[in-house]
């Protein structure tokens, strides 16, 4: 034990000089080439920062694309989902009152055409995105609020969606902050 | 093809079109040939010797190895709790974070010296970037622990007739320098060209285009979130771990960071084909964990896939899959397959919440943990497969009147002690610890109210998973549970403790008595272990011993959830 003791103590320590150091300084070193010096990328409309890139934030509003359901109210301080089982009774009732809101709010919606995703809170609770069908079900009631034709902003959901990568890997989608952004400026 | 299930395919294909060269180049580590990345690492190696007062060249006993082994994580203990416990007043603390209680460090130092990184605190407000960074510290080192044991068991089955297994700090350092830091250097480098933050500044503040003001949690993220995927760790640099947008901005980094998930424990059996010179047996192996693999992915993708039963009959569209836990840019198909290759090795990072998994996924999800050998934690995936093989060797020698040998080595009976011993010690953790909290639970469940987010079958689901990932050494949660209790904190972190060392020590030992016996020579007589036949032995011997001992506990959640909501 006591000859063990000693090589633990000093390889420990190099450890923590290599390890918690000298690899942390590398990638923060590099990290200064990175996009905003790996400080996080901000959006900014007319100079001003209204969000980050890759978070999501609360779209609530009837003139906004609403964002997904979040369990920590998008507070980006924290970060977190609901974690409820899917046969829990509350949660189904939450689920069910989501749907009845969104009927209420988009009067013209069948309810088949609601996706999933509109009424379930994400994993992070910071979902930027929404699926172009999550988009689309939610035209009409924007074209309304706003008084623009719906062909309008189909077109410009269209222009935002982003497709899967190399067009072959994973869901496409459309970030929901630079979709209010451009509907912002439709006007 | 749907783009989904393309996006899975491709990330496995090119998983093991990685790991084949990766597995040579391990192999070359271990077995000290040159490599041509040795101009940069000899240097850095010879400091650490240097450091540590250690001749790489001293050869060791399987006995001292584990010793030197029990010592240094015994310093890495003992470092980690003071930090814990005191992180408030030092540095590195911009967002002014609080110490954590001696409960919360005992759970969370164990949690990351033993490889698990089960976390019950929150990165954003529960640890120092101090804290943080000392945590990815044992990120590195607690996967270098189990390369090293795996690399003295590989050198054990390579010898003939030998005492000594090599040098124990050699295997470890070079595991963490040459193996664990270039990878994590890689990783790191694409996550932050992707967005991931990687800065000492304490959160920002915006207001956002509603009105809200809106803080911001950043860090020195990235670093850490190479190491945790590489090393299967899994602990998170944020609460959310690889489902917050920062830790996983899109889906490529989510195919980069799946990827190493799975990279090094497969890489393992190549390395080890390349050191024995027995690449087949090394492809028996691959094959019978990958059999495993897609038996517990491809229905955990299509359960998925399909949506949660309950809100189909709600009427609305389930084109798009089970979304709640889950995020858009990754979709069902990619957190399925996460979800199963971040339990069958002992990863336990998350790209979507296990919780709210449908039913039968979140079975998988915990069968992967407690067969816990399908691919595995980097070095220790292979210790558990070790464990199984012998009791399989043991089992078909005596099926077919053979003397039971492995490798040239005769098994006798006090090797099958030790491995019977190892192979029912994680059933009776996971199953005692979850008897013990069920009984806590139903006697008085309002004084444990605070523990379950879900009532019925899966409530029992959020103990059984618990104690399933301490034992496994995974660390993924059913993240409901309220686990910031002593019982929560103490339990599991015992046993997170005994079964990280125990099944360490169960199989070095076992390979260290078989390297002293002598060397018998392959003959008629002897059971051929590099074919499919032996390969299929071994499944069922896993079969047997692993899933069947939990068969009853799954009734009672998952399975029993299944039904109840059809």
């Amino acid at each position: 034990m006591k000859q063990h003791f000693f090589p633990a103590l000093r390889l420990t320590l190099a450890s923590i000089v290599v390890f918690m150091g000298l690899y942390t300084l590398l990638i923060w070193a590099i990290a200064q080439a990175a996009p905003n010096k790996g400080k996080g990328e901000t959006v900014s409309v007319n100079n001003k920062v209204v969000g980050y890139k890759l978070e999501g934030q609360n779209f609530t509003e009837d003139k906004y694309f609403n964002s997904r359901p979040s369990a920590v109210g998008y507070n980006a301080a924290g970060s977190g989902a609901s974690n409820k089982g899917p046969s829990n009774p509350d949660y189904l009732k939450d689920v069910q009152n989501r749907i009845d809101t969104f009927m209420v709010h988009n009067p013209s919606i069948k309810k088949e055409d609601i996706p999933s995703e509109l009424v379930t809170a994400s994993g992070s609770g910071l979902d930027p995105d929404l699926s172009p069908q999550g988009a689309y079900v939610q035209v009409e009631r924007i074209a309304k609020t706003r008084n623009i034709p719906d062909k309008k902003i189909k077109a410009l959901i269209a222009q935002q969606i982003q497709k899967p990568l190399f067009g072959l890997f994973g869901p496409e989608k459309v970030n929901v902050l630079q979709l209010n952004i451009a509907l912002d400026n439709l006007q | 093809m749907n783009t989904e299930i393309l996006g899975v395919i491709a990330m496995f294909v090119i998983m093991v079109l990685l790991a084949i060269p990766l597995g040579r180049y391990i192999g070359k580590v271990y077995n000290g040939d040159k490599t041509w990345l040795d101009f940069i690492f000899n240097p850095i190696d010879k400091l650490f010797f240097k450091a540590g007062g250690i001749n790489p060249e001293k050869e060791m006993t399987w006995q001292q190895s584990m010793v030197a082994l029990l010592v240094i994580n015994l310093v890495w203990f003992l470092l980690s709790m003071f930090v814990l416990m005191n992180m408030s007043w030092l540095p590195l603390n911009p967002d002014g974070n609080p110490s954590m209680t001696a409960d919360l460090a005992y759970n969370t130092t164990v949690s990351f010296v033993s490889n698990t990184n089960l976390q019950h605190y929150s990165g954003e407000s529960g640890v120092s970037y101090l804290g943080q960074l000392l945590l990815m510290l044992f990120q590195f080192v607690s996967a270098g622990t189990g390369m090293a044991a795996c690399a003295v068991v590989f050198k054990a089955m390579k010898e003939k007739s030998t005492q000594t297994l090599g040098n124990f700090y050699n295997y470890f350092i070079k595991s963490c320098t040459r193996i664990l830091l270039p990878l994590s250097i890689i990783v790191a480098i694409i996550l932050m060209f992707n967005g991931t933050p990687m800065t000492f500044k304490g959160k920002a503040q915006f207001t956002s285009m509603q009105g809200d003001t809106v803080n911001v949690s950043r860090g020195p993220a990235a670093a850490m979130i190479a190491i945790k995927q590489v090393g299967t760790n899994g602990g998170g640099y944020f609460g959310a771990n690889s489902s917050h947008p920062f830790e996983n901005p899109n889906y490529f980094t989510n195919m980069v960071e799946n990827i190493c998930i799975i990279l090094i424990p497969i890489a393992l059996i190549f390395a080890l084909g390349y050191i024995l010179k027995r690449k087949r047996f090394a492809w028996i192996v691959f094959g019978v964990m990958t059999l495993g693999f897609l038996l517990l992915v491809i229905p955990s993708i299509y359960n998925e896939m399909h949506g949660n039963t309950a809100i189909t009959q709600m009427g609305i569209l389930q084109s798009h899959g089970s979304m709640e836990g889950k995020e858009v840019r990754f979709g069902p198909a990619a957190s399925a397959y996460w979800g199963i290759s971040t339990t069958v090795t002992s990863n336990g990072s998350v790209n979507a919440m296990h919780d709210s998994f449908t039913p039968l996924t979140g079975m998988f999800a915990m069968l992967g943990m407690m067969i816990n050998s399908f691919y595995g934690g980097v070095g220790v995936g292979f210790l558990n497969f070790y464990i199984f093989i012998i009791i399989a060797v043991f089992i078909s020698g005596l099926m077919v009147g053979r003397t039971p040998e492995f490798m040239g080595k005769k098994i006798e009976a006090r090797e099958m002690k030790i491995a019977s011993i190892i192979a029912l010690l994680h059933p009776f953790l996971i199953l005692v610890g979850t008897a013990i909290a069920s009984h806590l639970y139903a006697h008085d469940p309002t004084a444990y109210a605070g523990w379950l987010n879900n009532p019925g079958n899966h409530g029992f689901s959020e103990m059984l998973y618990e104690f399933t990932s301490a034992s496994a050494n995974n660390g993924s949660e059913f993240g409901g549970l309220g686990n910031s209790t002593p019982f929560w904190n103490i339990a599991p972190g015992t046993v997170m403790l005994l079964a990280r060392f125990l099944p360490i020590i169960g199989p070095v030992a076992i390979a260290g008595i078989l390297a002293k016996k002598k060397y018998v020579p392959e003959s008629a007589g002897t059971l051929k272990t590099d074919t499919s036949t032996f390969g299929i032995m071994v499944f069922a011997v896993i079969f047997i011993v692993a899933a069947l001992s939990f068969f009853p506990a799954l009734a009672l959640g998952p399975i029993s959830e299944f039904f109840g909501m059809r």
